[in-house]
């Protein structure tokens, strides 16, 4: 839909995007010719808008196997005097960091742009993390958008400033920006030849002798983001209660100001260059200040960086009373530094500061609605989808580890399969931390048999994971000798972040079929011997992990299926139900093996037969639960 | 997720700006799913509604239908939902127990003046495919005359986004939620 809104040549008309496509839309206005991400939520949908106008604007768009190639890849295009742009998560931008803090000191050619995507309130991550300290870390300037319109505009300036800095820029997004939508106001196409150029004489060299160069551009930047037009204030002249605020907090906050009727008394600093600070605009503001209050995501970033600009000239500013994360004034129900802001927690807090009262307005009769139901609102956990194959990876898992009996340790890593760590997959994971990190713990862990440590170690990790990290802990594990299983649940896809295409599917990101580099090649030129099985074949699973946790050295298993979602779509499904003769219902004793314990979506109960029952509009055919079921009593009609 | 884009999409046809705040990833993996719509005249808002502050609430599951409207609802709010539960994996394990929906259903009608609930899965299944539950929901909303543009926006829209089966599926869903609401109101 708004993949039509994105390429509209229509220069003033205004479309609804969401903030990743208006984020490509800002790209492609600049003239971008060089695009790489790994997927990751919340920004994985940007790349795949550039890959679908690719030929239309002379774009190269590639899924890179992770941030550190993606961004590597960019700086050469940067490097040959392209505009490129590179895309992670805030999580990607720490493996990306290496190259971000070598690559300040080089300097950039064409205009670089990194947009990362923090997550607040971790909606799709396994943590929340404020990565424009890790900007500063980098010497890089931030910008952040308020609005997707923002999103759009900051994008395409962000290049502009990149050249004139010779400074890659980070556009710092969070999901309320990526993931919403909002009316973006179109610009002008491109119509620029793109021509790579790079000659012998042209050096890219990283040296501590150059941290002064480097530093002098963050002064240029600091000067230019003075004038900036995406940093603005609303509000009366002279405000002596000043609010400072950045990306959608700013909405927020004015929103809220709304709600208390503070907006005619109390003055809004928006910021969108929020590194390096343009200090004089701040300190204007802070010079008629009694009361200074932060509205940002995630981290106290913004808070930290004026407290200590007014330290540093006190004698101006005067005294200076600052709410913010550090005060615990600005904070939602988790405590100022979790979870993200709303237009909600913003009233409650201004209105404390301010001391103006405010309550939502009410339902009338929500105890007599609450007593109906008895107070009980059951909560509703994260997952897998009916027919996932990792269900019944998982299911294989369990009972195989529970037939060894010797404490089984089982590491997690990133993707749909970090639900291992839940009810849903059997509760059968202990760890998760970032991408591969699962085995490289587990090499760690199969090294301590010294230390009398005996349980055998199994890492999971997904296929897209395989790629990401992988290699680089096997390679570890073989060469230092270390006892691990590596279990690869391969379902032919990167699905958490919406199946993006990776180097084991043999897809690009432009949709053309390329050579599949195979997991089973690069496990067996490491020299790790490598087995293949079906996790749907749940028995024979169970038995092929058994055998393999009773072997010695480094081994790996490839469970190999499709991912569900994408196995299904557009294609006719195997019919499978319960013949209501053959459940007996509670009588079997197998305690609802099928809805209970197995616990896939489509497997219900019916309360009024009292028998289990398939719940057709979730079902995927896939039948692995069939083969579960004591009484046999589960169909599986194959019309595949 | 498709129905907000929808409902946007109509919204900025009939001259309105809009904003949508909602989550993408792993919180679509059988967790709490919710769309924040806004559509205004003058002004482009931020993207999360207040609490107390939702004027229409369309919901795709009784459970979070109910949910939703006790944190984001009044006593105007008009509700349009589906009454077709989909239980949650603790109720599936029996470590919950989902409330019976006929009392969920008499919940909400004692908190708004407006409810209108119909079997969208039922008609989408009659349209064609279980799938279009969202466009079902979506006609319904559009019938219950609580938008201020009529249904002749998302008819226009409907048939600039989708194509082939796709436009036939969601427009026959659509024009069932529409006239099953309609038919309701009298």
């Amino acid at each position: 839909m708004s993949f039509f809104g994105v390429s509209l040549d229509r220069p003033g008309h205004s479309v609804v995007l969401t903030g990743n496509e208006a984020v490509a839309r800002g790209a492609i206005e600049a003239g971008v010719s060089y695009a790489a991400c790994y997927p990751g939520s919340p920004t994985a949908e940007v790349l795949p808008t550039l890959a679908r106008l690719g030929d239309r604007f002379n774009i190269y768009t590639e899924y890179s196997t992770n941030e550190k190639v993606a961004i590597e890849g960019a700086a050469a295009a940067s490097f040959a005097g392209l505009r490129s742009l590179t895309i992670c998560k805030a999580d990607g931008f720490n493996v990306a960091l290496d190259f971000a803090t070598a690559i300040c000191l080089s300097g950039s050619v064409g205009g670089m742009v990194i947009m990362v995507g923090d997550d607040p309130a971790a909606h799709s991550s396994v943590k929340e993390e404020d990565s424009r300290f890790l900007a500063r870390t980098a010497n890089l300037p931030v910008l952040e958008p308020a609005t997707v319109d923002e999103a759009k505009e900051i994008t395409k300036s962000a290049f502009d400033l990149s050249e004139k800095l010779a400074l890659p820029v980070v556009v710092r997004c969070t999901t309320r920006i990526c993931h919403a939508s909002g009316d973006v106001c179109l610009g002008e196409l491109p119509q620029m030849v793109k021509q790579a150029s790079l000659s012998r004489d042209q050096k890219s060299i990283t040296s501590a002798l150059f941290a002064s160069f480097t530093k002098n551009k963050l002064k240029k930047a600091a000067a230019l983001a003075e004038n900036s037009p995406f940093n603005f204030y609303t509000g009366p002249e002279n405000a002596k209660r000043l609010v400072v605020a950045s990306g959608p907090s700013y909405t927020y906050t004015a929103e809220a100001l709304e709600i208390l009727e503070l907006a005619g008394s109390v003055g809004v600093l928006k910021l969108s260059t929020t590194w390096p600070l343009p200090e004089e605009l701040i300190l204007k503001h802070l010079k008629t200040a009694g009361e200074v209050i932060f509205a940002e995501e995630v981290d106290s970033f913004l808070e930290d960086g004026v407290m200590t600009l007014a330290a540093r000239h006190w004698e101006d500013v005067g005294l200076i009373k600052f709410y913010g994360k550090n005060s615990g004034d600005v904070a939602g129900p988790g405590g100022p530094f979790v979870g993200e802001l709303n237009p909600d927690i913003m009233t409650g807090c201004l209105g404390k500061v301010f001391g103006v009262s405010y309550t939502p307005p009410e339902i009338p009769n929500i105890q007599e609605a609450r007593g109906l139901i008895k107070n009980n609102l059951p909560g509703r956990e994260l997952a897998l989808c009916a027919g996932c194959p990792h269900r019944a990876s998982y299911w294989a898992l369990k009972t195989a580890v529970e037939l060894d009996g010797r404490d089984v340790i089982v590491l997690g890593d990133i993707g749909c399969y970090t639900l291992g760590l839940r009810s849903t997959g059997y509760n059968v994971l202990q760890t998760v931390h970032c991408m591969g990190a699962g085995v490289g713990m587990a090499s760690g862990l199969g090294k301590l048999d010294r230390f009398n440590f005996r349980q055998p170690v199994i890492s999971v990790v997904g296929d897209s994971t395989f790629f990401h990290s992988v290699p680089q802990a096997l390679i570890n594990a073989r060469y230092n000798q270390s006892e691990l299983l590596c279990v690869v649940l391969d379902n032919e896809t990167t699905a958490m972040t919406g199946h993006q295409p990776h180097p084991g599917r043999g897809v690009n990101a432009a949709g053309l079929q390329v050579g599949r580099v195979e997991i089973e090649s690069v496990l067996t030129g490491i020299g790790i011997p490598v087995t293949v099985h079906d996790p749907y074949d749940v028995e024979g699973t169970t038995r092929v992990i058994f055998r393999l946790l009773q072997e010695k050295g480094p081994r790996a298993l490839i469970l190999r299926r499709a991912c569900a979602l994408v196995s299904v779509k557009g294609k006719k499904k195997d019919r499978v139900y319960v013949d209501q003769e053959l459940c007996i219902g509670d009588s079997c004793g197998c305690a609802r093996f099928c809805s209970r314990v197995f616990a896939c979506p489509a497997n219900i109960w019916d309360n009024e037969k009292g028998k289990a029952h398939i719940d057709e509009a979730v079902c995927i055919g896939c039948g692995v639960c069939a083969s579960l079921c004591p009484q046999k009593a589960i169909v599986v009609e194959r019309t595949v | 997720m498709l129905a907000s884009q929808v409902i946007a999409a109509a919204a900025v046809e009939a001259g309105y700006k809009v904003s949508i705040g909602e989550t993408f990833g792993a919180s679509q993996r059988g967790g709490s799913v919710m769309s924040h719509v806004r559509i205004s005249r003058k002004k482009t808002y931020g993207p999360l509604i207040p609490k107390g502050h939702a004027h229409l609430v369309v919901g795709f599951e009784p459970l979070e239908t109910l949910r939703i409207l006790m944190e984001y609802g009044c006593f105007e709010t008009a509700v349009v939902m589906n009454d077709r539960p989909n239980y949650p994996i603790g109720c599936l394990l029996g470590e919950d127990k989902y409330p019976d929906p006929a009392i969920i259903v008499e919940a909400i009608n004692r908190m708004v003046a407006q409810n209108q609930v119909l079997a969208a899965t039922e008609l989408a299944k009659e349209a064609g495919n279980p799938l279009a539950t969202n466009m079902v929901l979506t006609g319904a909303l559009s019938g219950s005359g609580c938008l201020p543009f009529d249904s002749q926006y998302f008819i226009n829209i409907m048939d600039t986004l989708f194509t082939g089966e796709i436009k036939e599926l969601n427009t026959r869903a659509f024009r069932k939620g529409l006239e099953t609401v309609r038919r309701d109101q009298g």
